[in-house]
This record gives C-alpha cells, sequence and structure tokens, in this order.
C-alpha cells in the first residue's frame, strides 16, 4: 500500500532504474539533511541568527535532555542519537506530503537503524567494561548464570525486533489509515484530522526511538547489577 | 450484568462463527481459498480488536497514574511526561505486534499456499 504517485519512483523509471522507493526517499531525506546541515554551521557566527539559531535550538535541547538521562559521558554517543531522531523525524514527516514516501513505512529501513543501535550497544558495553561486559548477561547470582544467560540473549533480540516493528507499525499503519480515508471520502477531507494526528505520532515515534537507544546505551554502559 | 456479558459474546462468537459458514458456503461452489480468505479477515479483525482493548486498558491506567502524580507534584510534570512517554510506547507496541500480524495475514498470506496444498485445493 503506497502512495499513488511517487515522483522519484516516475524519475528512475524514466532513467530506466529499478530501485525501490524506500531506498531512493531514504537518499532524498539524506541529501535534504546534509544540505540543511551545510547551509547551518557554514556561517557559524558567534551570535546566531537564522537557521543557525534555529539548529542550535534543536541540537542543545537534544543534548541537554540527553545528558540529563546518561550522564556526562554520555555526550560521546551524541552525534548518533541526534542523527537518528531528526532522519527519523524528517522520514516520518514526509510521508504526509502527496508525491512523497516515508522510508520508515518499509520495514528493512526501520530494520538497518534497530541493527545500527544493536551493534553501538553492544560496542559501547564492551568499550566501557571489556571482558566484565559478560556480567550483564549473567544475573545477580553466579549459579543462576545458565538460566539468565539465554533469557538476555532474547530479550536483547527482542529489543531489535520491538523497535524495528513499533516504528515501522506506526508509520506503516498511520499511512494506511489515510489512504483508506482518501478513498472513502477524500472529497469531504476526511483525512485532514487524521494528518494532524499523524504529525503528533510522528515526533512521538521519532522520539522514543531514539529514547530507547540511549536507555539502552545507559544500561550497557553502568555498572552490572 | 454477567448474562447479560455471556449473552453478548455468545451473541458475538455465533456470528463470527455464522461468518465463517456463510463464506464457506459462497465459496462452496467454486473450489478456492474463499473459505481461508474470510478466515484471515476474520483472524485480522478480531485480533486487532482484541489487541485494542487490552492496550485501551493499559493505557489508560498508566495515563491516570501519571496524571494523579502530576496533580499530586507538578514540579515533576517533566519527568513523569517522558517517562510515561516511554510506557506508553512499549504498551502501545504491544497493540502494533497485532496490528503488523493483521498486515501479514491481510496482504502477505504466507501460510495461503502451504494450507492450500495441505487441504487439496488449487
Amino acid at each position: 500500500m503506497e502512495h499513488p504517485i511517487l515522483f522519484l519512483d516516475v524519475l528512475t523509471g524514466m532513467l530506466g532504474l529499478h530501485i525501490p522507493p524506500h531506498v531512493t526517499y531514504a537518499w532524498l531525506i539524506m541529501a535534504l539533511l546534509v544540505g540543511l546541515g551545510y547551509l547551518a554551521a557554514k556561517p557559524r557566527a558567534l551570535v546566531p541568527a537564522g537557521g543557525q539559531s534555529f539548529f542550535e535550538l534543536v541540537i542543545g535541547g537534544l543534548e541537554e535532555f540527553m545528558v540529563d538521562i546518561t550522564g556526562e559521558e554520555g555526550r560521546a554517543f551524541f552525534p548518533y542519537i541526534a542523527t537518528l531522531f531528526l532522519y527519523i523525524w524528517v522520514c516520518n514527516l514526509i510521508g504526509l506530503i502527496p508525491g512523497f514516501f516515508s522510508p520508515t513505512a518499509n520495514i528493512n529501513t526501520t530494520l538497518s537503524m534497530a541493527l545500527c543501535t544493536f551493534i553501538y550497544t553492544h560496542y559501547l558495553g564492551i568499550k566501557f567494561h571489556g571482558a566484565k561486559y559478560i556480567k550483564h548477561f549473567l544475573g545477580p547470582v553466579p549459579a543462576l548464570a545458565p538460566l539468565f544467560l539465554p533469557i538476555e540473549i532474547v530479550g536483547h533480540l527482542a529489543r531489535v525486533m520491538s523497535l524495528t516493528l513499533r516504528l515501522f507499525g506506526n508509520i506503516m499503519g498511520e499511512d494506511l489509515v489515510l489512504a483508506i480515508l482518501l478513498m472513502l471520502a477524500g472529497a469531504f477531507l476526511a483525512p485532514l484530522p487524521m494528518m494532524f494526528l499523524a504529525i503528533f505520532t510522528c515526533t512521538v515515534q521519532a522520539f522514543i526511538f531514539s529514547l530507547l537507544s540511549i536507555m539502552y546505551f545507559t544500561g550497557s554502559m553502568e555498572e552490572a547489577h | 450484568m454477567k448474562k447479560l456479558m455471556i449473552a453478548g459474546m455468545t451473541l458475538l462468537f455465533t456470528l463470527g462463527l455464522a461468518t465463517l459458514a456463510l463464506a464457506a458456503e459462497a465459496a462452496g461452489g467454486a473450489p478456492g481459498l474463499g473459505g481461508f480468505f474470510a478466515a484471515s479477515v476474520t483472524a485480522a479483525g478480531f485480533g486487532i480488536g482484541i489487541a485494542a482493548f487490552g492496550t485501551g486498558i493499559g493505557q489508560g491506567l498508566a495515563v491516570r497514574s501519571a496524571v494523579e502524580g502530576i496533580a499530586r507534584n507538578p514540579e515533576a510534570s517533566g519527568k513523569i511526561t517522558v517517562t510515561m512517554l516511554i510506557g506508553l510506547a512499549l504498551i502501545e507496541s504491544l497493540c502494533i505486534y497485532a496490528l503488523v500480524v493483521a498486515l501479514i495475514i491481510l496482504y502477505a498470506y504466507p501460510m495461503a499456499k502451504p494450507i492450500a496444498n495441505a487441504l487439496g485445493l488449487k
């Protein structure tokens, strides 16, 4: 279930390429974000004005929020979190414009981001604790370690699944609802109230994805219980 | 009250089965997967309904406690809101799983061919 006309699809079709829409739109959003970031960082004035002050507000607010949860040592992975948040947010919102497609409404996009978070979690754990990181998986009592190890492994794998499916299901479901309302009563602007709700859920989902990533990173950084 | 609920559940169950029976009858003429697809539509609808029921109750309880906490201590509203949002997302993901399963049942038909082969349909 996709939007009927996707202009990048038409473009790649004209060039004789067969690239799926979620890939092309992900590229478009990457180009957009890199371009905006370049434009915002170029003036680098001491007293920010215009676009630079907007971006400083967004990034500064995110950083304050994150450091509140993780503590000072969390600043190292702030670029990853900010990238996740901005990318998912724009990905979610762009699907509301006719002719555009949310890359996050495809399970491959969300799975790739969840896998990045998964790998980065364990990278951080090994970086902070070395070989002792295994203690995170063994539970509080040594005798119960064989019981805890499979449970913890399944728990960590379930994190990937829940991150993937939550974002995918939300954005996909929202797109479906919009499409169905458009088909049922598009002439009476039926999808409009859902679109207002969708702006809210898009922001919340981007926020939740990055917030859960922060929580997982914090969990792997702290000492084993 | 209890009798009413039992009667309601019986009615629902009967109606659900009647849909199945009617669909099977309709598809009976032409050998096909009509019954199977009617069953999958029923399963998807009831599945998402039950999931939304539980999720609604769970989220309602969570929001109630959060609002009570904020009413008692308005200064802690920021932290409570963030925690509540995480909790709501975790609860909501259960309903989202049901939605994904329903979408798989409706659009992906992973079991259509094996079941058709097992039933001897084509």
